[in-house]
């Protein structure tokens, strides 16, 4: 997820267009979506290549289990292929697309949101509409929860199956930030208190030089800032839920610049280096490198004590007025030969078993897409959240959840970040 | 009859791909591939590639890279030969080049990462105590933007390449009896060497130094891990365009391929300037008379180098080990508390496929490279002619064409080649690549063996009535396993640390020790990478254990076999 | 055989790059030792490996070699049944003593154990069969080369300074045992020396290059 779209799409258009035409879309191998039992037989003996970013082993664990049950219960062989980039695997299926490779295509699942979900829809390279053809679909109730089929502003129309939801969480060690423990600390930043907005950041970062910082552009955590930061800073917030050609852009951001030309200074390495990912910060974390971070997954820091990664005075928090959320998806590559195999696979990642499992802090923590209220009493205990863990999310501060702007901001946002703060 | 087709073999096998692949990065460079769309010659992607930010910087930094990594690493090595004197540390510091040389880039980089950081082992080792630090101190040392500590990482493992090529190709100046004669005219020892076996020695490892440079501007992996970002170096940064999901973006990344082959090139020109230079100016140092000033301070100079070097991946080996077991571990501490075999048993389930794929490409690799570089000089012995005349010679230079362009430049035109040629076994490819570098390695490793061997053994098998097979597979190939064995250990050593030609060929669905473990660096989870980390640098290590010991255990009862022929 | 078994060398002449090395004409009967001698670089190890067929092909070389009515020169070296004794005995290191006799004898003689230990024997070496020629004494590994060159039933022998590296007191007695072995065996030999005493004691007649 670290690429950006970074082109204009409209310079690629002709260019596609004219690949279309060279490579007919031949919907290879495709089930019968009316037909599950048909969909489970055919997908028996099916090996599945799933891409999925491989860059964090707690999710890499999961995958693995995923794969495991798979093989047990359907007879499917799931290959996790690890993506250190999202937008590696949407460029192997585009360069298949131009090859006229249109039924061999070597991805079968595809970990995907925002801009890359934009990205591949825009350019037909996707199989669908499918997922409301998976029986576990309907557990997450659509008609009450919008969010689990749009995605960045987009309607998913059935091209993406929900699979977890994510929202900027932060987290600090409580024993060094607030002081509860004196013996270590005593230069006086002692009992601060974590700051609670954006704006509140970069008097934090003032006051606490070099102990924050931000993933590297174009990462997907670190462009997740960008946004949250220009959310709180910008005068023109309806802008941002609109594609980006239709407004000024530098208008715009020109506040998010200022407020970054502010921060950097007093970031981590003084502003000139970043961190490469999201998992990244939390080894800074651990490593007492940095005093205060964030990730996109509220329940990691609780995780992360549990491995070992961070100390037991981790505790979690959201910004004031809310953070950005959103969910992430799976998706089927147009060329896909075992699209019956993908299918059940991802109808299985809408299963109450594995969605409760994903969410088991020991496991991964990423929040379930299920709704759970409105599941049978047995199943819904299965989704109990340790509330008791000091270091988990309080679970009404996910109630303050910020919706994603439109995918092509990211883009513009991540190009415009390049281009200013590269070999600075 | 087969046998002597195998020097044309060789060097079609390995020219064949590299012109293919450069030639399918030229195409695009300048915008030609139909494929895409591109249908006519245009100038745009290198207009694109100029506007990318940072790119005169990427640039600078990977000439950079490769010129001080490669004086640098050349300095130590001719320092330490030069003032090595066979004490207890000068053995030791060359029986650790073998290991050293079997530590995979990637390892000894995560290596040095974990032993320099602001929050490394050094650091926690001398603090508080030392330094006052509570906490890390916030510096830039690791991926810093000038690539000092690529440089470093670089350093570490080419100091043991290139002291290795040394030591093969020194038994053919007669060192000693060189420096006997200088120092019987009163030069100091060190300075002896220097004046009487350096200028005689450089010619023959020229050629490694090349690669050495070529490796050092071009390299992927190392960088990733240690290289600066804000940014990259110029190989990571095309990399990253030829990933880009914006297909248009293949144009600028092969003008940034192109570019790169430009930059490697430059700094093989450079250097070679700079060897002039060296030669002119060096012409009068030799004979100018100076024979005492400077001797010891050279010899401490090269003899700490190569120490510093030797600790520094040992040292970064524990750290990786610490880190793979470390429960929390809050600085300064110098030892993580609790101890776990946590991260052990959660990536145990996880290493066996790549480290059996690890395994399978090394071997259907190196199997293939050590019949290719058998049948090439066993036609060289049968054809009695010495490997020092001839144009096969000439020839079999070729086989430092694939170390000495660079990977990024020819890797990705293959890749663009052999996707518009709808190839799709991607773990076979995975292993061609895989034979375009493990074959030199292979065949330089054994050339030197074979070559070696009294040619009176075949004459006295021969005139006892056996046919050259039989002399062959009765005489050469017993007589000759150790040294086979161990090429046979380079040649997997080799396979196990290659990223790029796993990753592109590959298309990123054939995972390999390697590439999970660079896959990693990102997600900055020490101790998993730790893990990863030491399994991909044990397992070459395994290779070697096996060829040094097989050969003893094999000859335990024939004494004139046991030591390293 | 009816033809006795005589190395006859016509005309040959050897030279490199234009210039002429060696230059004989001699005929070598059944157990007749003809001495070469002369400075190093002359060309007398040329001149055998012209002979059992190892010469590079930087040589330029003309005339014939024929042996036992053979012509040798368009032969291949595994065939021309030429045995060879070197200043080093070069007895194989991953083979025993007894695995370097065999590796000589021809392939189908009968009895290959009874006569290896008897030929053993022989020279004092009685139960040295299983032993790693490695570690054998000097005058011992001379003894296996020598036998190891007898077994193989060749139909001439080329010895290469083959006393040199042996000290003064064993050197004696090796000679001894060489031209007593291969004059019994009716084999016509080459030998080349830089020692006056070799020559001596082989006792057949002498030509010295220059």
């Amino acid at each position: 997820m670290r690429h950006p779209l970074s082109r204009p799409a409209a310079r690629l258009a002709p260019l596609l267009a004219g690949l279309a035409l060279a490579a007919p879309l031949a919907a290879s191998a495709a089930p019968d979506l009316d037909d599950w039992g048909a969909v489970r037989d055919a997908a028996r003996g099916q090996n599945v290549y799933w891409n999925a970013w491989g860059g964090d082993t707690r999710t890499n664990g999961y995958i693995a289990w995923v794969a495991q049950r798979m093989a047990e219960r359907h007879g499917v062989e799931v290959v996790h292929v690890k993506l250190d980039d999202t937008g590696t695997a949407v460029s192997r299926v585009v360069a298949e697309k131009a090859a006229g490779n249109v039924d061999e295509g070597s991805i079968d699942l595809i970990w995907i949101n925002g801009e890359n979900f934009a990205a591949m829809r825009e350019r037909e390279l996707l199989y669908g509409p499918f997922a409301e053809a998976l029986p576990n679909f309907a557990l997450t109730r659509p008609e009450a929860n919008p969010e689990v089929v749009t995605d960045f502003t987009l309607p998913t129309e059935g091209y993406e199956s929900p699979w977890g939801k994510a929202q900027i969480t932060f987290y600090y060690d409580s024993r060094e930030l607030r002081g509860d423990s004196d013996e270590l600390r005593g230069d006086g930043e002692g009992v601060a208190e974590p700051p609670g907005s954006i704006e509140a950041l970069l008097d934090w970062a003032r006051a606490h030089p070099g102990r924050f910082t931000y993933p590297r552009i174009p990462d997907f955590t670190g462009s997740t800032f960008l946004k949250q930061a220009l959310i709180a800073l910008t005068d023109r917030r309806e802008a941002l839920y609109a594609p980006v050609e239709e407004s000024d852009f530098a208008a715009v951001t020109a506040p998010l610049w200022e407020y970054l030309d502010a921060l950097h200074p007093h970031l981590w390495r003084d502003g000139r280096q970043f961190p490469d990912s999201g998992p990244a910060l939390r080894g800074l974390m651990g490593d007492g490198e940095l005093a205060l971070a964030f990730t996109f997954y509220p329940s990691e820091p609780a995780a992360a004590v549990a491995d070992f990664e961070l100390p037991e005075s981790t505790r979690s928090y959201v910004l004031d007025d809310g953070t950005l959320g959103n969910v992430h998806f799976v998706a089927i590559p147009f060329n896909s030969p075992h699209k019956a195999g993908a299918l059940v696979l991802a109808n299985f990642l809408l299963s109450p078993e594995a969605q409760a499992h994903k969410q088991d802090l020991t496991v991964w923590g990423d929040r379930t897409v299920l709704d759970v209220a409105h599941l049978d009493e047995a199943t819904r205990s299965l989704f109990a959240i340790d509330a008791e863990n000091p270091a988990m999310l309080a679970p009404e501060a996910l109630h303050k959840t910020l919706a994603e702007p439109h995918p092509s901001w990211m883009t513009a946002l991540q190009a415009a970040w390049q281009a200013r703060y590269t070999a600075r | 009859m087969l046998l002597r087709l195998t020097p044309t073999l060789i060097v079609t096998l390995l020219v064949g791909p590299i012109l293919a692949g450069l030639a399918m990065a030229l195409l695009p460079a300048f915008g030609y591939l139909p494929a895409l769309g591109g249908e006519s010659l245009s100038l745009a992607p290198w207009r694109e590639l100029l506007a990318q930010p940072g790119l005169a910087r990427s640039t600078g930094l990977s000439l950079a890279v490769g010129l001080v990594t490669t004086a640098v690493s050349l300095a130590a090595v001719l320092l330490f030969l030069a003032g090595a004197a066979g004490t207890r540390l000068d053995r030791w510091l060359r029986r650790a080049v073998s290991p050293l040389l079997s530590l995979p880039h990637a390892a000894a980089a995560f290596g040095l990462a974990f032993l320099i950081a602001p929050s490394g082992l050094i650091a926690r080792l001398l603090s508080p105590g030392l330094t006052g630090w509570e906490r890390p101190p916030d510096l830039v040392i690791l991926q810093d933007p000038w690539g000092l500590s690529l440089m470093a990482g670089l350093i570490l493992k080419e100091i043991p390449f290139l002291l290795l090529m040394s030591l093969a190709a020194l038994p053919q100046l007669d060192a000693p009896r060189r420096v006997a004669m200088a120092r019987s005219l009163g030069y100091r020892p060190t300075i002896a060497w220097l004046k009487t076996v350096a200028p005689a020695l450089y010619p023959l490892i020229r050629l490694p130094v090349y690669a050495v440079i070529a490796f050092a501007t071009s390299v992927v992996d190392v960088a990733l891990i240690l290289g600066p970002t804000l940014p990259p170096t110029l190989a990571v940064a095309v990399l990253e365009w030829f990933n880009d999901p914006d297909l248009s973006m293949r144009f600028l990344a092969a003008a940034g391929a192109v570019l790169q082959l430009g930059v490697t090139l430059a700094a093989l020109a450079l250097w070679w300037a700079l060897e002039c230079l060296v030669r002119r100016l060096g012409k009068r140092w030799l004979v100018n008379g100076a024979r005492v000033r400077g001797d010891r301070l050279l010899r401490l100079a090269g003899r700490g180098i190569l120490l510093a070097n030797t600790l520094a991946a040992g040292l970064g080996l524990v750290g990786l080990a610490l880190a793979s077991l470390a429960g929390f571990w809050r600085f300064p501490a110098a030892l993580p508390d609790p101890f776990t075999l946590q991260h052990w048993q959660r990536a145990l389930p996880t290493l066996g496929g790549p480290v059996t794929t690890t395994l399978l490409i090394a071997v259907a690799a190196t199997l293939p490279a050590l019949v290719l570089a058998l049948a090439a000089l066993e036609n060289e012995q049968r054809g009695a002619r010495r490997p020092a005349q001839g144009r096969l010679r000439s020839a079999l230079t070729l086989l430092y064409l694939p170390l000495i362009v660079p990977q990024i430049a020819f890797l990705f035109g293959l890749v663009v080649l052999l996707e518009g040629l709808g190839l799709r076994a991607r773990l076979g490819l995975v292993i061609f690549a895989h034979l375009l570098f493990v074959l030199p390695y292979v065949f330089l490793s054994l050339a030197e063996a074979y070559r070696r061997l009294d040619p009176r053994w075949a004459r006295l098998a021969l005139s006892l009535g056996h046919s050259p097979a039989g002399v062959f597979w009765r005489v050469r190939l017993p007589m000759l396993l150790a040294p086979l064995l161990t090429a046979a250990a380079v040649g997997l050593a080799v396979s196990i640390g290659q990223y790029l030609p796993t990753l592109l060929p590959g298309a990123g669905r054939v995972a390999t020790v390697t590439t999970e473990a660079v896959a990693l660096a990102g997600g900055g989870n020490g101790r998993v990478i730790g893990v990863w980390a030491l399994v991909q640098a044990a397992l070459p290590l395994l290779g070697f254990i096996v060829a040094l010991g097989l050969p003893r255990l094999l000859w335990s009862n024939r004494r004139g076999l046991r030591g390293t022929p | 055989m009816n033809t006795p078994t005589v190395l006859r060398l016509e005309q040959v002449r050897i030279a490199l790059a234009g210039r002429l090395l060696v230059e004989v004409d001699a005929e070598i009967g059944p157990g007749e030792v003809l001495t070469l001698m002369g400075p190093s670089g002359v060309g007398k190890s040329t001149l055998l490996a012209f002979i059992a067929g190892f010469l590079d092909p930087a040589f330029a070389a003309g005339g014939r070699v024929s042996l036992a009515g053979r012509e040798l020169t368009t032969l291949p070296a595994e065939a021309r049944r030429v045995g060879l004794l070197f200043q080093d005995p070069l007895l194989f290191p991953h083979l025993s003593v007894a695995g370097n006799l065999r590796f000589g004898m021809p392939r189908r003689e009968a009895d290959k154990r009874a006569r290896i230990d008897q030929a053993l024997a022989e020279v004092g070496l009685a139960g040295f069969g299983e032993r790693d020629p490695a570690t054998l004494s000097g005058g011992q590994q001379a003894r296996v080369a020598l036998l190891r060159l007898l077994l193989s039933r060749p139909a001439a022998a080329l010895l290469d300074e083959p006393f040199s590296r042996l000290d003064r007191a064993l050197r004696g007695e090796t000679r001894r045992l060489v031209f007593a072995r291969l004059a019994e065996a009716g084999l016509p030999c080459l030998l080349v020396t830089h020692d006056h005493e070799d020559a001596e004691a082989a006792g057949g007649p002498v030509i010295i290059l220059e």
